[in-house]
């Protein structure tokens, strides 16, 4: 680089090509990567689209037919079931999520002995995949195997917990498992947040005679509104497109009652040759992720902006 | 990294270069039969084929049901490259074929005389407006119950005859403390028990009207509310942890002595041999009552796809291999089923496979061998679907029968 570097120099008056090229490079390494993504997420975004207004059924056909296959999808009452699991879900999900994970980093932040151990272990379950996670709290909730039959088995024999097998609860059962699964990843970024803060201010709080809750609360809390801003927006699509979760807990059961879109979606398009109606549900999900993600990119632009980087 | 690379890509050129000089006699088959007899079976058919001096280029895609491997043929199809034979089921056939992709096996057909020897009802599938374009295997038969015979002699049962009977039957097993009924609760489990039960509420030919035709005044009838009844009925014989269990699990309940019967097509009869179980000694095997005389299946066939005039004779061999007699009763001693030729001789087979064979032929007679709805022979994939989630959200959740046979004919005109 070094050379390169005083080789431009030597030619300041008349730019080289060596120079010109320097400067196109950064170019050219980027431009393949530029096109691969605008094929392959936008070209498809846009190939799904009009998919979904076509008459396609095991392969794509170009024949138009409107807004039909977003009426079929709203007619069939599993998509219902389905939008209403998601909203269960994904707002348990987001809430519970970033709950814990602040409650367990201001825990952590407390200086305490083996901070970096409990770290990882709290961290742990997000190195898991989704299908290990779901298979082993399949296990433990099944009320024939796992913890309502250990706590029957010490001799609390009224103890029920069903959840898994009840049609009513089951979407309740992989709430429980993706918390667990996420909580410790949102209470690694919180700890980041938290590491960030300027201790100078919670001295002067202090000094001031804040108490520590109020420390937390009116001082450190706001302070970390852009890490509860990345957690939400990562939570959120977490919680749209999971999939393999919900495939190896539940499998979608009992019946359809803990179905989700995205098993819809994959139902739909590969297994029931119904390709439009696949893609009219996959961009009804692109829409309620962009419903989200395009606010909160909005504040990153503006705010970059504003503070001039 | 490097070395690892390098040993990939040489054995990438051997296998182009082996592959081009194989080209013209060896067969490319795409196949989910991964598990060890299936396999094993399958290995048979290999063997012939090597014997009449034809390659064999093996394209397992492991995954049940074979949903993984239609993926895997779809992105093929669309890059114009596939395989020359393919196992597929039902409709999926007639799909295939639709899009114009399948071969033409008349040549064979005729001079093997297919039309003979495999029933009607299944050459609908493997025939396109009247040309053989697949091979059959196989035929599953679907409304079985296999049952514990040690808690059936215990409690005095004989196979019921009637629905009533089995409510009976059922009863006296509950209360003895076993689980009557062993049942996975997933989608097509639940479905496997809706065949039976419409069988059994209306009989073949409003079996035929309803599933098959889809007929509207079948649908929404009286008749088809007592299927859903009985489904409710049934509901109620399972044990709490029945949701999202395999079909495997639940037959070891029966193998185990923990449930008593279990409602499920000819595969399961794998479970009990693999456990060291023998029909009329630890198991028996009949149909689900009020289905007497009539035979839901389902059928493996290959399906071979349209290639170059050279490349036509491996794939003739291969098509008359597959319905070679002896390939047809060995594969299907290992498999569970009964081969898909009238003519192979049933005396190597188990009790249960000659009943079944003994039994489709009274069903042809009676016009009763009917398409299984849960395993794709009764209507597309993109209408069986739909129908089977309204089946499955029934099945768990409860509610009155009449709301269900009106959801059903919904989702019939919905998916149309």
């Amino acid at each position: 680089m070094a050379t390169t570097y005083t080789d431009a120099r030597g030619y300041d008056d008349a730019p080289s090509a060596r120079a010109r090229f320097q400067e196109l490079l950064p170019k050219l390494v980027l431009a393949p990567s530029v096109v691969i993504t605008l094929v392959f997420v936008y070209g498809f975004i846009i190939w799904t689209t009009y998919l979904s207004f076509t008459k396609s059924r095991g392969y794509p056909v170009h024949e138009l037919v409107g807004f039909l296959n977003y009426t079929r999808v709203w007619a069939q009452p599993r998509w219902i079931v389905a939008i209403h699991n998601l909203a269960i879900f994904g707002i348990l999900y987001i809430f519970i999520c970033l709950f814990l994970g602040l409650l367990l980093a201001i825990l952590l932040d407390q200086r305490i002995r083996q901070e970096g151990t409990l770290r990882a272990i709290f961290l742990y379950p997000m190195a898991l995949s989704f299908i290990v996670t779901g298979t082993a709290w399949k296990w433990m909730l099944n009320p024939g195997l796992g913890i309502e039959k250990l706590v029957h088995d010490w001799g609390w024999t009224n103890f029920k917990f069903d959840w898994i097998v009840n049609e009513d609860m089951a979407i309740y059962t992989v709430v429980i498992a993706g918390v667990w699964q996420a909580s410790g990843f949102v209470m690694a970024m919180f700890l980041a947040g938290l590491r960030g803060i300027d201790q100078d201010i919670i001295k002067a709080a202090s000094i001031d005679g804040a108490t520590l809750p109020k420390i937390y609360w009116r001082i450190i809390i706001p302070q970390l509104r852009p890490v509860f801003v990345s957690a939400l927006a990562i939570l959120a699509h977490l919680a749209i497109k999971s999939y393999d979760l919900v495939v190896a807990l539940t499998g979608g059961g009992p019946g359809y009652a803990s179905d989700l879109p995205s098993l819809f979606m994959y139902a739909n398009t590969f297994t029931r040759n119904q390709l439009g109606m696949g893609a009219a549900s996959a961009v009804m999900m692109l829409l309620t992720v962009a419903a989200i993600m395009v606010p909160y990119l909005y504040s990153e632009v503006r705010q970059s902006s504003r503070s001039g980087r | 990294m490097r070395a690892k690379l390098l040993t990939v890509l040489v054995a990438g050129c051997f296998g182009v270069g082996l592959a081009l000089s194989a080209e013209q006699q060896s067969v490319e088959v795409v196949h989910w039969w991964t598990s060890g007899g299936e396999a094993a079976a399958l290995k048979v058919l290999k063997d012939d084929m090597q014997k009449k001096g034809y390659g064999w280029k093996d394209s397992p895609i492991a995954g049940g049901g074979g949903d993984q491997a239609r993926t895997v043929l779809r992105a093929r199809v669309a890059s114009g490259n596939p395989p020359d034979a393919m196992q597929m089921l039902g409709f999926i056939i007639t799909d295939y074929a639709e899009e114009g992709l399948l071969g033409n096996l008349d040549s064979v057909a005729a001079k093997e005389g297919w039309d003979k020897v495999v029933p009607a009802p299944l050459q609908k599938f493997d025939k396109y407006k009247g040309h053989w374009v697949a091979a059959p295997v196989n035929i599953h038969r679907t409304n079985w119950i296999w049952a514990n015979k040690k808690i059936f002699d215990e409690l005095k049962i004989t196979p019921p005859k009637t629905f009533d009977e089995l409510l009976a039957a059922a009863d006296k097993i509950k209360k003895a403390g076993y689980i009557p009924f062993a049942h996975g609760g997933q989608p097509w489990q639940d479905a496997t028990i809706f065949d039976s039960a419409v069988l059994s509420a209306g009989g073949p030919e409003f079996y035929r009207k309803a599933l098959i035709d889809l007929d509207k005044t079948a649908l929404t009838s009286k008749t088809m509310e007592k299927a859903f009844e009985q489904m409710q009925k049934l509901h109620g014989l399972l044990d709490p942890n029945y949701p999202n269990r395999d079909w495997n699990l639940a037959s070891a309940m029966v193998i185990n002595g923990k449930a008593a019967m279990q409602i499920m097509g000819d595969w399961a009869k794998g479970e009990f041999f693999k456990a060291g179980k023998k029909p009329n000694v630890d198991f028996l095997c009949f149909q689900y009552p009020g289905t007497e005389g009539s035979f839901t299946f389902n059928s493996d066939a290959f399906a071979l796809f349209k290639v170059s005039k050279e490349r036509e004779a491996a794939q003739f061999t291969l098509a008359s291999a597959i319905m070679d007699k002896n390939f047809q009763e060995q594969f299907n001693l290992v498999k569970g089923s009964i081969p898909a030729r009238m003519d192979v001789p049933g005396d190597k087979f188990d009790d249960c496979g000659k009943k079944s064979m003994a039994d489709l032929q009274v069903a042809l007679k009676n016009n009763a061998m009917l398409g299984s709805f849960a395993h794709g022979h009764a209507v597309p994939e993109g209408l069986k679907g739909p129908m089977i989630d309204v089946v499955t959200n029934y099945f768990n959740k409860g509610g009155s029968p009449a709301e269900a046979t009106k959801q059903l004919a919904a989702a019939v005109e919905n998916a149309k």
